[in-house]
């Protein structure tokens, strides 16, 4: 039996969350944390969101943001930031700190560059520099006001919601002189817009009403354009009251070249290099991550307040007298209690593996998807069809790469290769992040919003007042937020529905199922018949069809591809939990502190991806269940059965697994306090 | 005129974790101390602080932190304080915990600043914190001036004042709640700090990213510190009678709060 001697501190995070050599990344995580847990905490404890308006007292957390270099992180060196290179894993660690506070506060940090995401992604260079210099706060000597840019895709009913294709925002040719810049006049009535009490640019969704211009567009519209910039009115939202949301109506005259992304004049219509729905998903692609983060980081938030509050429940007064287990540990007396924190603690902790992986291979992928494009259009591939074609014809090879990654004996030579193939590893990691940036953002806030209550729970009445400490109660609110905004639920469903049926991605899960049953941590074989099951249903899903002849894995048909999306995100969110344990226990020898403690933080932490990973499987073996007897489809399931049943008596030593974990809160040390206001 | 301060500070566990003294197989020692999580020591940040503040105001001034303590925990310290002030690291590898001879501090702490390449004496302010978060002695600067051959000293400065002529006004602090002014003409100069003026600056990660270049091998190269631990030993540690405990208050006024401490120190 170990001891987890205390709760796991930043050096544990930095190997698990493999940022252990990015100091840059390390002070990412200072400063957002410094500023949530002094700032954002007292904003909250003060009652500041107990109201809809922007008031003077939120302000404080944009002037924190700008003084600490928080919102100057997403750009660049040359754009006024202090670091290069890709931002995703930065992003998402700031994120993660200030919703260990306030997912509100954390919404508010991300805001802006959500607004300048278009740019960025898609922009001419011109426009993405233009924008992203003005975000960055005025450096000494000089006298500017800092521009907050909001991102306005939503409007209101009946238009763009979850589908975003019925757009009636509108850009018309207003004047077009010969020679001279076309002047458009674009009309967007925004819902649900975040930063909109501040903004002083917008980018916009809108859609031509002019045969002069064809299609769609984002456009970046500014306070100062000619016409009328109404801010409109605040959202009465009951959830992340530390940031903007209001519905702006917007109707200004601005030059064709705020167009993002530019255009081209064919025929004499204006034609945008890029539809709203490209610039959309190529952002969202991104962004999405940080919010999956913001959830998880509200879990491992809640662990402490609530050993604190069961250890300490009865001491005081005449309840108990010291020395005594009543007094000494409190409700932590209790089983249940451990371990449905240990519950709590296991879900954390996965969405924590999963999204930080998510984050950490965007910024793999953000150069190669750039060389990607850049290597097309010299092969004068640059329809977004020949691209895709192209694309598939390398998936023998990135199955191939995919082999060799896992192959500890592998021909070097061949894997040099193939991982210089800009094609096939843009095509490994469009894959890979095709699946896992969504289960991010549905699996951790879907799940992560459920295991709130929990934690709500294990606090009794005290959780569901304005006093818990730890702001239990708002927590759990924002959550339900964080499960919607930038897509909700059902996007990621649909989004999953295409991606995680890819022949790449299948063949990738079936080497994490390969690789988990080659290992020897505790439960890892129970997940890889999980996962084998998995790609049983799946196979057996696309093969056969239901009891009326209708097929049964097929886009339309969301009561099948729905809960596949739901049951692939608790395979994966336990599978990285199993590779972030597996790097501590390698790494954590080598770092001094961590070693110190090493024993009881491997025992735990493999213990706690034991409980997981029969969370998972039982949870995915319930959805599978029903989608494979549930259609009466009459073809032969034995093959899942049997995969089912092994899955159950991988089982074994679980819940002795979770009772050792268990026990061992009720002896950790946490701090005297929490260390922020209440 | 310019000042090349060099600031003596360590690394001490976040005053919010529980503190529990044990005995170790080496002596005395704070349960999981190695694991907790550590702060810049809050003396030694008032002095450092208050020497990046003089150096931005006094030009061709240069600030450097002289730290012993164990490398991977000042490393995860430096995260956060880098970004606080402009300075370069100098650290020695050893223990930074309370239980260590202040005289074998005092003389790695000389060793490492004596290593310092470009360090003109006849420049140097000796800052440090007055007191320490981890042990009080208040001997620690007093000693490393002494073999520094610095016999200029003050103890509980609050404030620095330079003048127009390069003298310096320095505010000590002294019992009673009153204050000593003293006048000095000139550096060389050893200043323990007591609070300063100066609040906390917010992190800058511009700052910190400037700090990182010469951090980083600082940490990298830091040489074990010979502590000998000769004719010291820590006889015995126990935590005061009566028992921490932390409460919060949200709605409390001080003068509550103040009528609460007496009744508590009455019994
Ligand atoms: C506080 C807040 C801040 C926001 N900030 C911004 C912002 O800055 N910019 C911006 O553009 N938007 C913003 N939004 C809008 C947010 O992104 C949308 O609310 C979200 O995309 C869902 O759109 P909707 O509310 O119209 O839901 P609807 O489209 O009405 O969908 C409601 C529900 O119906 C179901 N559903 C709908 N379509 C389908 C389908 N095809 N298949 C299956 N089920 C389906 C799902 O269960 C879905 O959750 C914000 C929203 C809030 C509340």
């Amino acid at each position: 039996m170990y001891t987890l001697q205390t709760l796991p501190g930043d050096d544990v995070r930095q190997i698990m969350w493999r940022f252990a050599e990015r100091f840059d990344l390390q002070m990412v995580v200072q400063s957002s944390r410094s500023i949530a847990r002094t700032t954002v905490a007292s904003l909250v404890a003060q009652g500041a969101r107990n109201s809809h308006e922007w008031t003077d007292l939120k302000q404080e957390l944009l002037d924190a943001f700008d003084a600490s270099g928080l919102t100057a992180l997403y750009m660049n060196t040359s754009q006024g930031g202090f670091m290069d290179g890709p931002k995703n894993l930065a992003l998402s660690l700031a994120a993660f700190e200030l919703s260990w506070v306030d997912g509100g506060a954390a919404t508010s940090s991300l805001a802006s560059n959500l607004a300048l995401a278009p740019s960025h992604e898609k922009g001419t260079p011109e426009q993405r520099d233009y924008y992203m210099s003005r975000a960055v706060p005025p450096q000494p000597g000089e006298d500017r006001t800092i521009w907050r840019g909001a991102f306005a895709l939503t409007e209101p009913l009946p238009y763009v919601g979850v589908d975003t294709g019925v757009l009636v925002g509108k850009v018309k040719v207003k004047d077009w002189k010969d020679g001279e810049e076309p002047m458009l006049q674009v009309e967007k009535r925004g819902r649900f817009i975040t930063n909109m009490d501040f903004a002083y640019f917008v980018t916009a969704a809108v859609d031509s009403t002019d045969e002069r211009i064809k299609g769609s567009c984002m456009i970046t519209l500014e306070e100062g354009d000619e016409g009328s910039f109404d801010r409109g009115a605040p959202t009465m939202k009951m959830c992340h009251q530390l940031s903007s949301t209001r519905d702006p109506i917007i109707n200004v005259t601005v030059p064709a070249s705020r167009i993002i992304g530019g255009y081209t004049v064919v025929d004499g219509q204006i034609v945008p290099n890029f539809t709203h729905g490209e610039i959309i998903g190529s952002v969202f692609h991104r962004t999405r991550i940080p919010v999956g983060l913001m959830t998880t980081a509200k879990l491992l938030s809640a662990v402490e307040p609530v050993i604190r509050y069961h250890r300490t429940r009865f001491r005081g007064g005449d309840a108990s007298n010291p020395g005594s287990p009543k007094f000494e540990q409190g409700i932590q007396q209790k089983e249940d209690a451990q371990q449905r924190l240990i519950d709590i603690w296991a879900i954390g902790e996965a969405g924590a593996s999963m999204g930080f992986t998510a984050a950490r291979e965007a910024d793999t992928f953000d150069p190669i998807e750039r060389e990607k494009e850049s290597f097309l259009a010299e092969q004068g591939c640059t329809s977004a069809r020949k691209q895709f074609a192209m694309i598939r014809k390398k998936d023998a090879e990135t199955m191939e790469y995919i082999d060799l990654l896992f192959d500890t004996g592998r021909d070097e030579t061949r894997f040099a290769a193939l991982d210089a193939d800009v094609l096939v590893k843009f095509s490994y990691l469009d894959k890979l992040l095709g699946v896992i940036i969504p289960t991010t953002k549905l699996w951790n806030t879907g799940v992560g919003a459920i295991f709130l209550r929990e934690a709500i729970s294990l606090v009794g009445g005290y959780g569901i007042t304005e006093d818990c400490p730890g702001f239990l109660m708002n927590k759990w609110a924002d959550s339900q937020l964080e499960a919607t905004y930038e897509g909700p639920e059902a996007v990621q469903r649909m989004h999953l529905t295409i991606t995680q049926a890819d022949p790449v991605f299948l063949h990738l899960l079936g080497k994490y199922a390969d690789d988990m049953a080659a290992s020897d941590a505790p439960g890892s074989d129970g997940l890889a018949a999980g996962i084998r099951m998995w790609l049983t249903a799946m196979t057996y899903l696309s093969e056969n069809t239901d009891a009326d002849g209708n097929k049964l894995y097929h886009r339309k048909r969301q009561g099948v591809t729905f809960p596949m999306a739901d049951a692939v995100g608790w395979l994966l969110a336990s599978y990285y939990l199993f590779k972030d344990v597996a790097e501590l226990q390698e790494k954590g020898g080598m770092n001094p502190t961590v070693a110190e403690g090493l024993e009881g933080l491997s025992g735990f932490y493999a213990d706690l991806a034991q409980v997981m990973a029969a969370r998972a499987v039982g949870e995915v073996g319930r959805i599978l269940s029903e989608l494979v007897y549930g259609f009466n489809s009459g073809a032969d399931v034995s093959a899942f059965a049997a995969l089912r049943a092994e899955a159950d008596a991988k089982l074994a030593g679980v819940r002795l697994a979770k009772d050792r974990a268990g026990q061992a809160l009720t002896q950790v040390m946490i701090p005297e306090a929490l260390d922020y206001p209440m | 005129m310019s000042y090349h301060i060099v600031v003596c500070g360590s690394i001490v566990p976040d005053p919010l974790q529980v503190l529990e003294p044990i005995v170790g197989p080496t002596g005395p020692a704070l349960k999981n101390e190695m694991m907790l999580p550590a702060v810049l020591d809050p003396w030694a940040g008032h002095a450092l602080f208050e020497a990046a503040n003089l150096a931005k105001n006094v030009p061709n001034s240069k600030v450097w932190l002289v730290a012993l303590g164990p490398k991977a925990k000042l490393q995860q310290v430096m995260m956060s304080v880098a970004q606080k002030a402009l300075f370069t690291l100098v650290a020695a590898d050893g223990p930074a915990s309370g239980f260590v001879d202040a005289f074998d501090t005092a003389a790695a702490l000389t060793t490492a600043i004596e290593g310092i390449a470009d360090l003109d004496r006849d420049k140097m302010l000796l800052f440090g914190g007055w007191q320490s978060a981890s042990r009080g002695t208040g001997a620690t600067i007093q000693m490393v001036g002494e073999r520094l051959g610095i016999v200029n000293q003050f103890q509980g400065v609050d404030k620095l004042t330079v003048n127009a002529d390069g003298s310096m006004d320095i505010l000590e602090r002294i019992e009673g709640g009153s204050y000593l002014t003293s006048r000095l003409s000139s550096a060389p100069a050893a200043m323990g700090w007591a609070t300063g003026e100066l609040p906390e600056p917010p992190n800058n990660p511009q700052v910190g990213m400037m700090n990182m270049k010469s951090i980083m091998p600082a940490l990298q190269q830091a040489k074990p510190a010979q502590l000998t631990g000769a004719g010291f030993k820590v006889e015995n540690v126990a935590q005061p009678k009566v028992m921490r405990q932390t409460r919060i208050e949200k709605d409390m006024s001080t003068d509550a709060i103040a009528q609460e401490i007496v009744a508590w120190i009455k019994g």
